[in-house]
């Protein structure tokens, strides 16, 4: 099957590849590019293991094909932290030890941040709300939604 | 003396006893007593020197790893108990 | 003592010593596996739950450009039908390898026939529709009670039930029946002033891990076979693939990825050998990743079930006897689980006469394997409801009755267990003095309250360490123990505190099958107890061999050397861990600790309850919880975060266990819900905060007092909503899940009752 040149920009650099139409931008990131921090758990759009952002919009990168990524921002979670410090979510994550086996971790933190750019004080029930599309079977949520309280709150206190 | 629990499935070999007191300091030693007063207990528990794999035997308590060279105590409790699959987070 | 019983480290909630790395994607699970030349592999499977398998004829698959190689059942090697010691408990050798690719029978839908390993895994995909596989439709069974008639379609040809050592010699789909009987339940029975009996019926869930199995294997020219996989053993996942290709297990590499949750799913291999097999024949590495609608067909399912339970007290409100058939599907292989939801279903009461029957029966679902706490939840949900019917008779609360019978230290089982220490009585007291408990339950017609409480067992096993004494006083710990949950750190605290160590001075690591001593699953709540134990030994290993070294510093004997919180003394000399890991080279070069255990007494099981508070929509049937609280002994919690996300996330299964997943069959046994959209597991928004309150019994049997905490929370929570649904709307329903419209039908039948009742 020919291939399709596609120039998107990850985690702020400039990325050019070669793509089948029918592939996902999940089977891309992951195998094509290297980046395993997206994680599968469903191909099919349920589980939100492999959120990503694209232009700043929360995305189930296994519902978009590769192609479509052509002219985009991607923002996956190797892209959260910098280089001299982690990001807010994932400081609280690991200080309310928000993650027991970790394969949902990503997709959390993916949208937990998008959540906090789009609003930084949120209530618990639209934490809640706004992350039933990430399922995660280890920890009941609880910690989960607590650390994301508690990266608001140091969001808003650095803002 | 240690006591042997006789499962209800194996009683028809006891005629009806539950709990028999045997001689022994080894699992080996308490299947032998038993197989002595009740002949056809070993072929029950054992497949040649091992005990059946489907078969899992307690003392004290406690399902024993080193199966028929278990170390059993006078005041032991010595049961016969179904294998157990499984059991993990 | 200081606050923490005297402990620095233990009791403490550092943070995880793998988190950053799964803070920022760079943890490697088992899907990320990237080697030069990678082939991706499919698996093709039954349409059919019952069927023969006639033919296969894979050559135009086989030819199709990008496909490398292709297997089916016949290219497993055949080592004859024996029974295979895998390390943990034996297997039937036909019963393995046709569960990982059938020959003869097809005996569940998704059940493996044919592997394509190619180019890509749209190629293998592609390829797969090509491979033609000619069926016989058999008759299929899916009830476990079915199945059990004279009658039904049968399995396996030749399987015979087996009763305790006995072959009966009756061909049947019930692999083996067994009972235990404590005294004389009939006796006591006829001597009781109440007697209820019930049946319940229970759903066949799945464990609904994220991460879907997968395994990437790499088959070398010197027959030296490497597999990376998400497994919850990688000891037993060697021995199991071994068995299966029929090949010594020092030719076989495991190295264990990370994994994305198991819960007992992730013992089995499934995949592991039809990777191998397909790098052999390509002679190429080939990565295989399940799809989540292969995961829910063919892997996991814990098993349904069909439980009647009697029970009888005294007016005083004792419990004198009980009566359990516990008949349980183990799907397409016998060996499921009935034989722990023995030792769980009257495991919280003491109870003087009994019996419990099992009945272990093969139906074609795939086949069943363990969900946090085997058999218990199952057993759990039928036994809590007729303690709290006793209640109802003898105008006990529910509460009371517990505490009037709660198993303690010194408790016969029915199935002839006596306990030593435990904390049963101690997880009830806390439910009574807890601020939920003492609060007023919901306001409202349609809300309600309900308590229950379950158990786990838990196991011991084999677990092995080893310590490596770095010059600037820090330690490598390095454990066969793959970590789901933390347990890396869970285990290098407890090494941290015996040598007075801070726990980020100790960099644990889980090595693979090659690098370090056998070591059993992840399971049976045992890692923070049987592997910390082996890293207490070890690190008690480290301190005798740096008395020696501080003995020679000082010329003196090791006797005059003293180790006391993180410093050796002797007269006037001292010296800190750190210090004298700075003078190895001068005494004698490297220090490594080494340990293993494999302990057989003493594991020390745990008890789980609940309170829940739900309301009701009578409307809709749909039940929402709104507080929920779960308590537990953990003996000694040596990460009281991490034990509270055991208590938390098992709660949240059993939820989602009790209102919303089953497994939905049709008629056919196709199963018409193998993804996350249709098998629905609970989201955040389906729940409140989960309180915890962690009970310390401590274990005897443990130098630290650890009881494993990874299962009992699960057993209770289905009963306990079952509980405040009946609180609230006044129908219990006694078969899971406890789905809306099941509450909407039991609250009709019950208004109709009540206008019969009432003459309307």
């Amino acid at each position: 099957m020919s291939k399709t040149h596609v120039q998107t920009t990850i985690n702020g650099e400039p990325t050019e590849f070669l793509c089948e139409p029918r592939q996902s931008l999940l089977e891309v990131l992951r195998e094509t590019l290297g980046f395993t921090g997206t994680k599968e758990g469903c191909n099919d759009g349920n589980c939100g293991a492999c959120s990503i952002a694209v232009d700043g919009v929360l995305v189930d990168s296994c519902l978009m094909l590769a192609v479509e990524a052509d002219g985009k921002e991607i923002g996956t979670v190797e892209g959260l932290a910098s280089p001299d410090s982690l990001h807010p979510v994932q400081q609280k994550f690991l200080e309310h030890a928000a993650l027991q086996c970790g394969i949902c971790t990503p997709g959390f933190l993916v949208a937990s941040k998008a959540l906090l750019d789009h609003n930084p004080n949120p209530s618990e029930h639209e934490v809640r709300h706004w992350l039933a599309g990430n399922l995660c079977r280890c920890t009941g949520y609880d910690k989960i939604v607590r650390a994301v309280l508690d990266a608001a709150e140091e969001v808003r206190q650095s803002a | 003396m240690p006591v042997a629990w006789i499962p209800s499935l194996m009683q028809k070999l006891t005629a009806g006893q539950q709990q028999v007191e045997v001689e022994g300091a080894t699992v080996r030693e308490v299947v032998a007593a038993l197989d002595a007063r009740y002949p056809g207990f070993k072929e029950r528990v054992l497949d040649g020197d091992r005990i059946k794999t489907e078969i899992a035997v307690a003392v004290d308590g406690e399902v024993v790893a080193a199966g028929l060279r278990a170390k059993v105590g006078p005041e032991s409790e010595v049961h016969f108990l179904p294998a157990i699959s499984g059991g993990a987070s | 003592m200081p606050a923490n019983n005297g402990y620095k480290v233990i009791g403490t909630r550092p943070i995880r010593h793998d988190g950053v790395d799964k803070v920022t994607g760079r943890a490697i699970y088992g899907a990320d596996t990237q080697l030069a030349g990678l082939l991706y592999g499919q698996v093709l499977r039954s349409p059919h739950a019952h069927a023969r398998i006639k033919s296969i004829d894979t050559s135009k698959a086989a030819a199709l450009p990008g496909v490398k190689a292709v297997l089916t059942g016949t290219d497993l090697p055949d080592a004859g039908d024996q029974m295979v010691d895998l390390g943990e408990g034996p297997a039937r050798l036909k019963y393995l390898r046709d569960n990982v690719l059938a020959t003869d029978k097809a005996l569940y839908s998704g059940h493996p026939v044919a592997a394509v390993a190619a180019t890509s895994v749209h190629i293998a995909e592609e390829a797969l529709d090509l491979i033609e596989v000619e069926y016989e439709e058999l008759e299929a069974v899916l009830d476990v009670r079915e199945a059990m008639q004279e009658g039904a379609p049968q399995l396996h040809d030749d399987m015979t039930t087996q009763e305790f050592g006995e072959d009966t010699g009756r061909k049947s789909n019930l692999a083996t029946h067994f009972e235990h009987r404590l005294g004389d339940a009939d006796k006591a029975f006829a001597e009781a002033d109440v007697v209820v009996e019930r049946e319940f019926q229970t759903a066949t869930v799945h464990q609904g891990y994220i991460e879907p199995h997968n395994a990437t294997a790499s088959w070398n020219a010197d027959g030296q076979l490497t597999v990376w996989t998400s497994t919850q053993g990688s000891f037993t996942a060697r021995a199991q693939v071994g068995a299966v290709l029929d090949m010594p297990i020092s030719r076989i590499k495991v190295v264990p990825q990370e994994i994305g949750g198991g819960f007992g799913g992730k013992i089995p291999v499934y995949l592991e050998p039809v990777a191998a097999l397909l790098s052999k024949a390509s002679g190429q590495p080939v990565k295989m990743i399940m799809t989540r609608p292969a995961v829910f067909e063919s892997t996991g399912p814990t098993p349904g079930s069909y439980v009647k339970i009697k029970m009888g007290a005294d007016k005083s409100g004792k419990i004198v006897a009980a009566d359990a058939y516990i008949a349980f599907e183990s799907g397409a292989y016998p060996g499921g689980l009935v034989g722990a939801a023995a030792m769980c279903v009257f495991s919280c009461y003491d109870i003087p006469d009994g019996r419990i029957d099992c009945y272990d029966v093969v139906v074609n679902k795939p086949r069943s394997f363990a969900y946090r706490a085997p058999g218990s939840t199952q057993v759990a949900f039928a036994t809590e409801h007729v303690v709290d019917l006793l209640a109802a008779e003898l105008g006990m609360e529910p509460l009371e009755i517990r505490l009037k019978n709660t198993a303690t230290t010194g408790t016969r089982r029915i199935d002839g267990v006596v306990y030593p220490k435990m904390g049963c009585k101690e997880v009830l007291e806390a439910i009574r003095d807890s601020e939920h408990y003492q609060s007023p339950a919901p306001a409202g017609p349609n809300g309600g309250r309900g308590i229950s409480v379950g158990y786990w067992f838990n196991v011991g096993l084999k677990s092995s360490c080893t310590a490596s004494v770095n010059a600037d006083g820090t330690v490598s710990l390095v454990e066969g123990s793959t970590d789901i949950g933390g347990t890396r750190t869970s285990v290098a605290m407890q090494f941290a505190e015996t040598l007075g160590l801070r726990a980020e001075d100790v960099k644990p690591q889980v090595a693979d099958t090659d690098s370090i001593g056998h070591t059993d699953v992840t399971g049976g709540s045992r890692v923070t107890y049987a592997t910390g134990w082996a890293a207490y030994k070890a690190a008690l290993d480290v301190r005798d061999q740096l008395c020696e070294r501080a003995a020679q510093l000082w010329e003196v004997e090791v006797s005059q050397v003293e180790f006391d919180d993180g410093v050796f003394r002797s007269g006037d000399n001292e010296l800190t861990f750190k210090g004298l890991a700075g003078r190895l080279e001068e005494t004698g070069g490297p220090v490594i600790g080494r340990a293993t255990v494999d302990p057989d007494s003493g594991v020390g099981g745990s008890f789980a309850a609940n309170i829940a508070d739900v309301e009701v929509d009578p409307e809709t049937g749909k039940v929402d919880v709104l507080r929920f609280t779960v308590i537990q002994d953990a003996g000694r919690a040596i990460h009281p975060a991490y034990v509270e996300g055991q208590m938390q996330g098992g709660s949240v299964q059993g939820i989602g266990w009790a209102l919303n997943e089953e497994y939905f069959y049709s008629g056919d046994g196709h199963l018409d819900n193998s993804s996350f959209l249709d098998y629905r597991i609970p989201t955040s928004l389906d729940l409140p905060m989960i309180e915890t309150i962690i009970v310390e019994v401590p274990n005897p049997g443990h130098p630290y007092g650890v009881r494993g905490v990874g299962e009992a929370n699960i057993a209770p929570p289905p009963a306990a909503i079952a509980a405040a649904i009946e609180d609230a709307v006044g129908v219990r329903p006694r078969e899971l899940p406890m789905k809306p419209d099941r509450i909407v039908a039991a609250l009709q039948a019950h208004e109709e009752r009540a206008a019969q009742a009432t003459g309307g």
